[in-house]
């Protein structure tokens, strides 16, 4: 890609595929901005009046607007905290010489490939569930009452769900991260007086700030969508305890038919999402330089 | 302070001898270098007197310590490695106070430390930059200075100098020495480059297959190398061996000549060859000549030696000088140069 003929040629080849990319996402994301300034209700066929920005005084004065803003930070935050924390602990232990090490990394990364709602259902019907579950037999071996999880707990109990699918992806990065350690800096350090602490904080985890920066920004993305794990367990309650923006939006405009607001809640989780993303990349996009 | 005795000491990875039983004394103060081609156990023992690696059997000793399943950082040894192995997220000073932090030593003798290890070291400038923005040979000295402020009581060196350029090798060589003379610390190091093993040690102790062929003064390896190993290992170009038809009464398997000792002569010599490939350094010149039934000599000239390509010419040695081997390979020293002083 060095001449100029290179570089136009490149440009002529690239234009359609890039084109097309970007009708995908510009189509959809006009008409959603364009409905969200109508009064469209597909239970009250009409004429879509313009009605300004009601749709989103409606979505942002709502109650439960704020609360599932709070719910999703709380849904990002805990399971980001959980993936991390348990990753490098994971990535640590798989790093070690044991026995069957290449089959005992291949089941751990075996809940990534489940599909969200298939998981969700296994951890709602033969673990959390009051009377069922694993858990409950295992409250009742204990002689306590069972904790019924999705009544009491939701929002943890989809923290936990989430964590358990997202743990693999986190750990495999973080793995491959800490096999690209120079062996010699560990050793130096061992010369150097350090304890298993010191070179953990000092030596494993600053060589693993890029990783767990691109864990951070990737899972971010996702978890910020989080959807079929509430739809198939708690449905967003009790209330909206369990409800974030994405499924906010869904009961919106798929339960109360109201393509506009539901229209203006998605602009709003775009926004959202942008002032995370720029939030992110402020506070730890420099790890990423070089 | 720093003397290390290594007591049959073996080690053996599942069912290889990588090392095999080896006794060796190093003294306190002196520079020691480890040479040997690669895979000879060199590096393995720098390890395991480091405590980086298990010793199978045998003890070390350090200070008349015993000290072969101390922890690395209770040895009081400092280490300087292939790569350097700084730590990339540090700065130059962090790199040099990391041993001290973790020794808990109060901060302010920690400062003082670092300024006396910079000034010896020409690092002052570069304190605040991360490792990453300095040079190969810079790199090389935070390391040392990382191994200085500890103070220990020998300095281990593995193959320090390998990533470093031909030009600032000589300089770090002699820089390395100059610190072992103002530090008068043991220092042991490890090195495939005899003329690193020749120019920089006091000792040299010779490896091949997880044994020491030889511990000697350079000049000693040079002069009276006990066998041929030694004797092709140690000396630039390498030593030239011919194979002698065994006469009876004379145990004289082979015999090594180094390329220096060699005479062109234009009348008749011990040996007659055609010039080949011709090596001009300007302070001398390196002949390649092939012989008969014998192969190919390297020949130390003049550097204005006018031999071409394709001469014909007559090659003697000083008597004297030519090494004698027996059958197993082995120096004959009655025979060999040194024989007639020892004899």
């Amino acid at each position: 890609m060095a001449t100029t003929q290179s570089r136009t040629l490149a440009k002529i080849m690239l234009f359609p595929s890039v084109s097309l990319l970007l009708a995908w996402m510009i189509v959809p994301l006009c008409m959603t901005l364009y409905f969200s300034f109508l009064d469209y209700n597909l239970l009250m066929p009409g004429d879509n009046e313009f009605i300004g920005f009601l749709n989103y005084e409606f979505f942002l004065t709502d109650p439960a607007f704020v609360e599932s803003f709070f719910n999703t930070l709380l849904l990002v935050g805990g399971v980001l905290l959980i993936t991390l924390c348990g990753g490098v602990g994971l990535a640590i232990l798989l790093d070690e010489a044991i026995w069957g090490r290449n089959y005992v990394r291949m089941m751990v990364l075996a809940p990534f490939f489940v599909m969200p709602t298939v998981s969700a259902l296994v951890w709602k019907n033969m673990f959390m569930n009051p009377v069922n579950g694993l858990f409950a037999h295992f409250a009742q071996w204990l002689g306590v009452t069972p904790v019924d999880f999705f009544a009491e707990l939701p929002l943890l109990s989809i923290i936990v769900i989430v964590s358990w699918q997202w743990l693999p992806f986190a750990a495999l990065i973080l793995l491959t991260a800490i096999q690209s350690l120079d062996r010699e800096q560990l050793e130096a350090a061992d010369l150097d007086g350090a304890g298993p602490f010191s070179k953990f904080f000092y030596i494993v985890l600053p060589h693993l700030s890029r990783a767990v920066t691109a864990v951070i920004l990737i899972e971010t993305i996702f978890l910020l969508s989080v959807f079929a794990e509430i739809l198939v367990t708690t449905s967003g309650g009790p209330g909206y305890a369990s409800t974030n923006i994405t499924y906010l939006i869904y009961t919106q405009s798929l339960l109360q038919f109201d393509v506009g607001g539901g229209s203006a809640g998605g602009i709003v989780a775009v926004i959202i999402a942008n002032i995370v993303a720029i939030f992110l990349m402020r506070l730890i996009g420099k790890n990423l330089e070089n | 302070m720093g003397s290390i005795t290594l007591k049959q000491v073996t080690k053996s990875f599942d069912d290889v001898n990588v090392i095999k039983p080896l006794d060796l004394d190093i003294r306190d103060g002196e520079f020691i270098v480890f040479v040997g081609p690669s895979g000879c156990g060199k590096s393995t023992l720098l390890r395991m007197i480091a405590g980086l690696e298990d010793t199978t059997s045998g003890t070390i000793e350090i200070d008349g310590k015993e000290a072969t399943s101390v922890p690395p950082a209770k040895r009081g040894l400092a280490m300087v490695f292939q790569s350097y192995a700084l730590y990339p997220h540090m700065s130059v000073r962090n790199n040099i106070a990391f041993p001290l932090k973790q020794a808990k030593v109060a901060p302010a003798v920690i400062k003082e430390k670092i300024e006396k290890a910079a000034t010896m070291l020409n690092l002052t400038d570069y304190l605040d930059r991360k490792p990453g923005q300095l040079s190969g040979g810079q790199r090389q000295r935070v390391a040392i200075g990382r191994a200085i402020v500890r103070q220990p009581s020998a300095f281990l060196f593995d193959e320090p100098l390998l990533n470093l350029d031909a030009s600032l090798r000589v300089n770090m060589r002699l820089e390395i020495s100059q610190l072992h003379k103002s530090l008068d610390t043991t220092m042991i190091y490890v090195t495939h480059d005899q003329v690193e093993a020749m120019t920089m040690a006091d000792r040299i102790a010779v490896f091949n297959g997880g044994i020491i062929e030889q511990v000697g003064t350079p000049l000693e390896l040079y002069r009276k190398p006990v066998n041929r190993f030694v004797a092709g290992f140690i000396g630039s170009p390498k030593m030239n061996f011919i194979d002698v038809a065994p006469k009876p009464g004379d145990a004289t398997h082979s015999l090594g000549v180094r390329p220096e000792h060699f005479k062109i002569t234009t009348e008749q010599g011990l040996w007659q060859g055609q010039v080949g490939v011709v090596e001009h350094l300007g302070s001398e010149t390196f002949l390649h000549v092939h012989v008969d039934h014998i192969g190919t000599l390297t020949v130390k000239a003049d550097g204005d030696c006018q031999a071409v390509y394709g001469d014909q010419i007559n090659l003697t040695a000083e008597q004297a000088k030519i090494m004698h081997f027996d059958k197993q390979g082995m120096t004959i020293p009655a025979l060999s140069w040194g024989g007639e002083s020892a004899a």
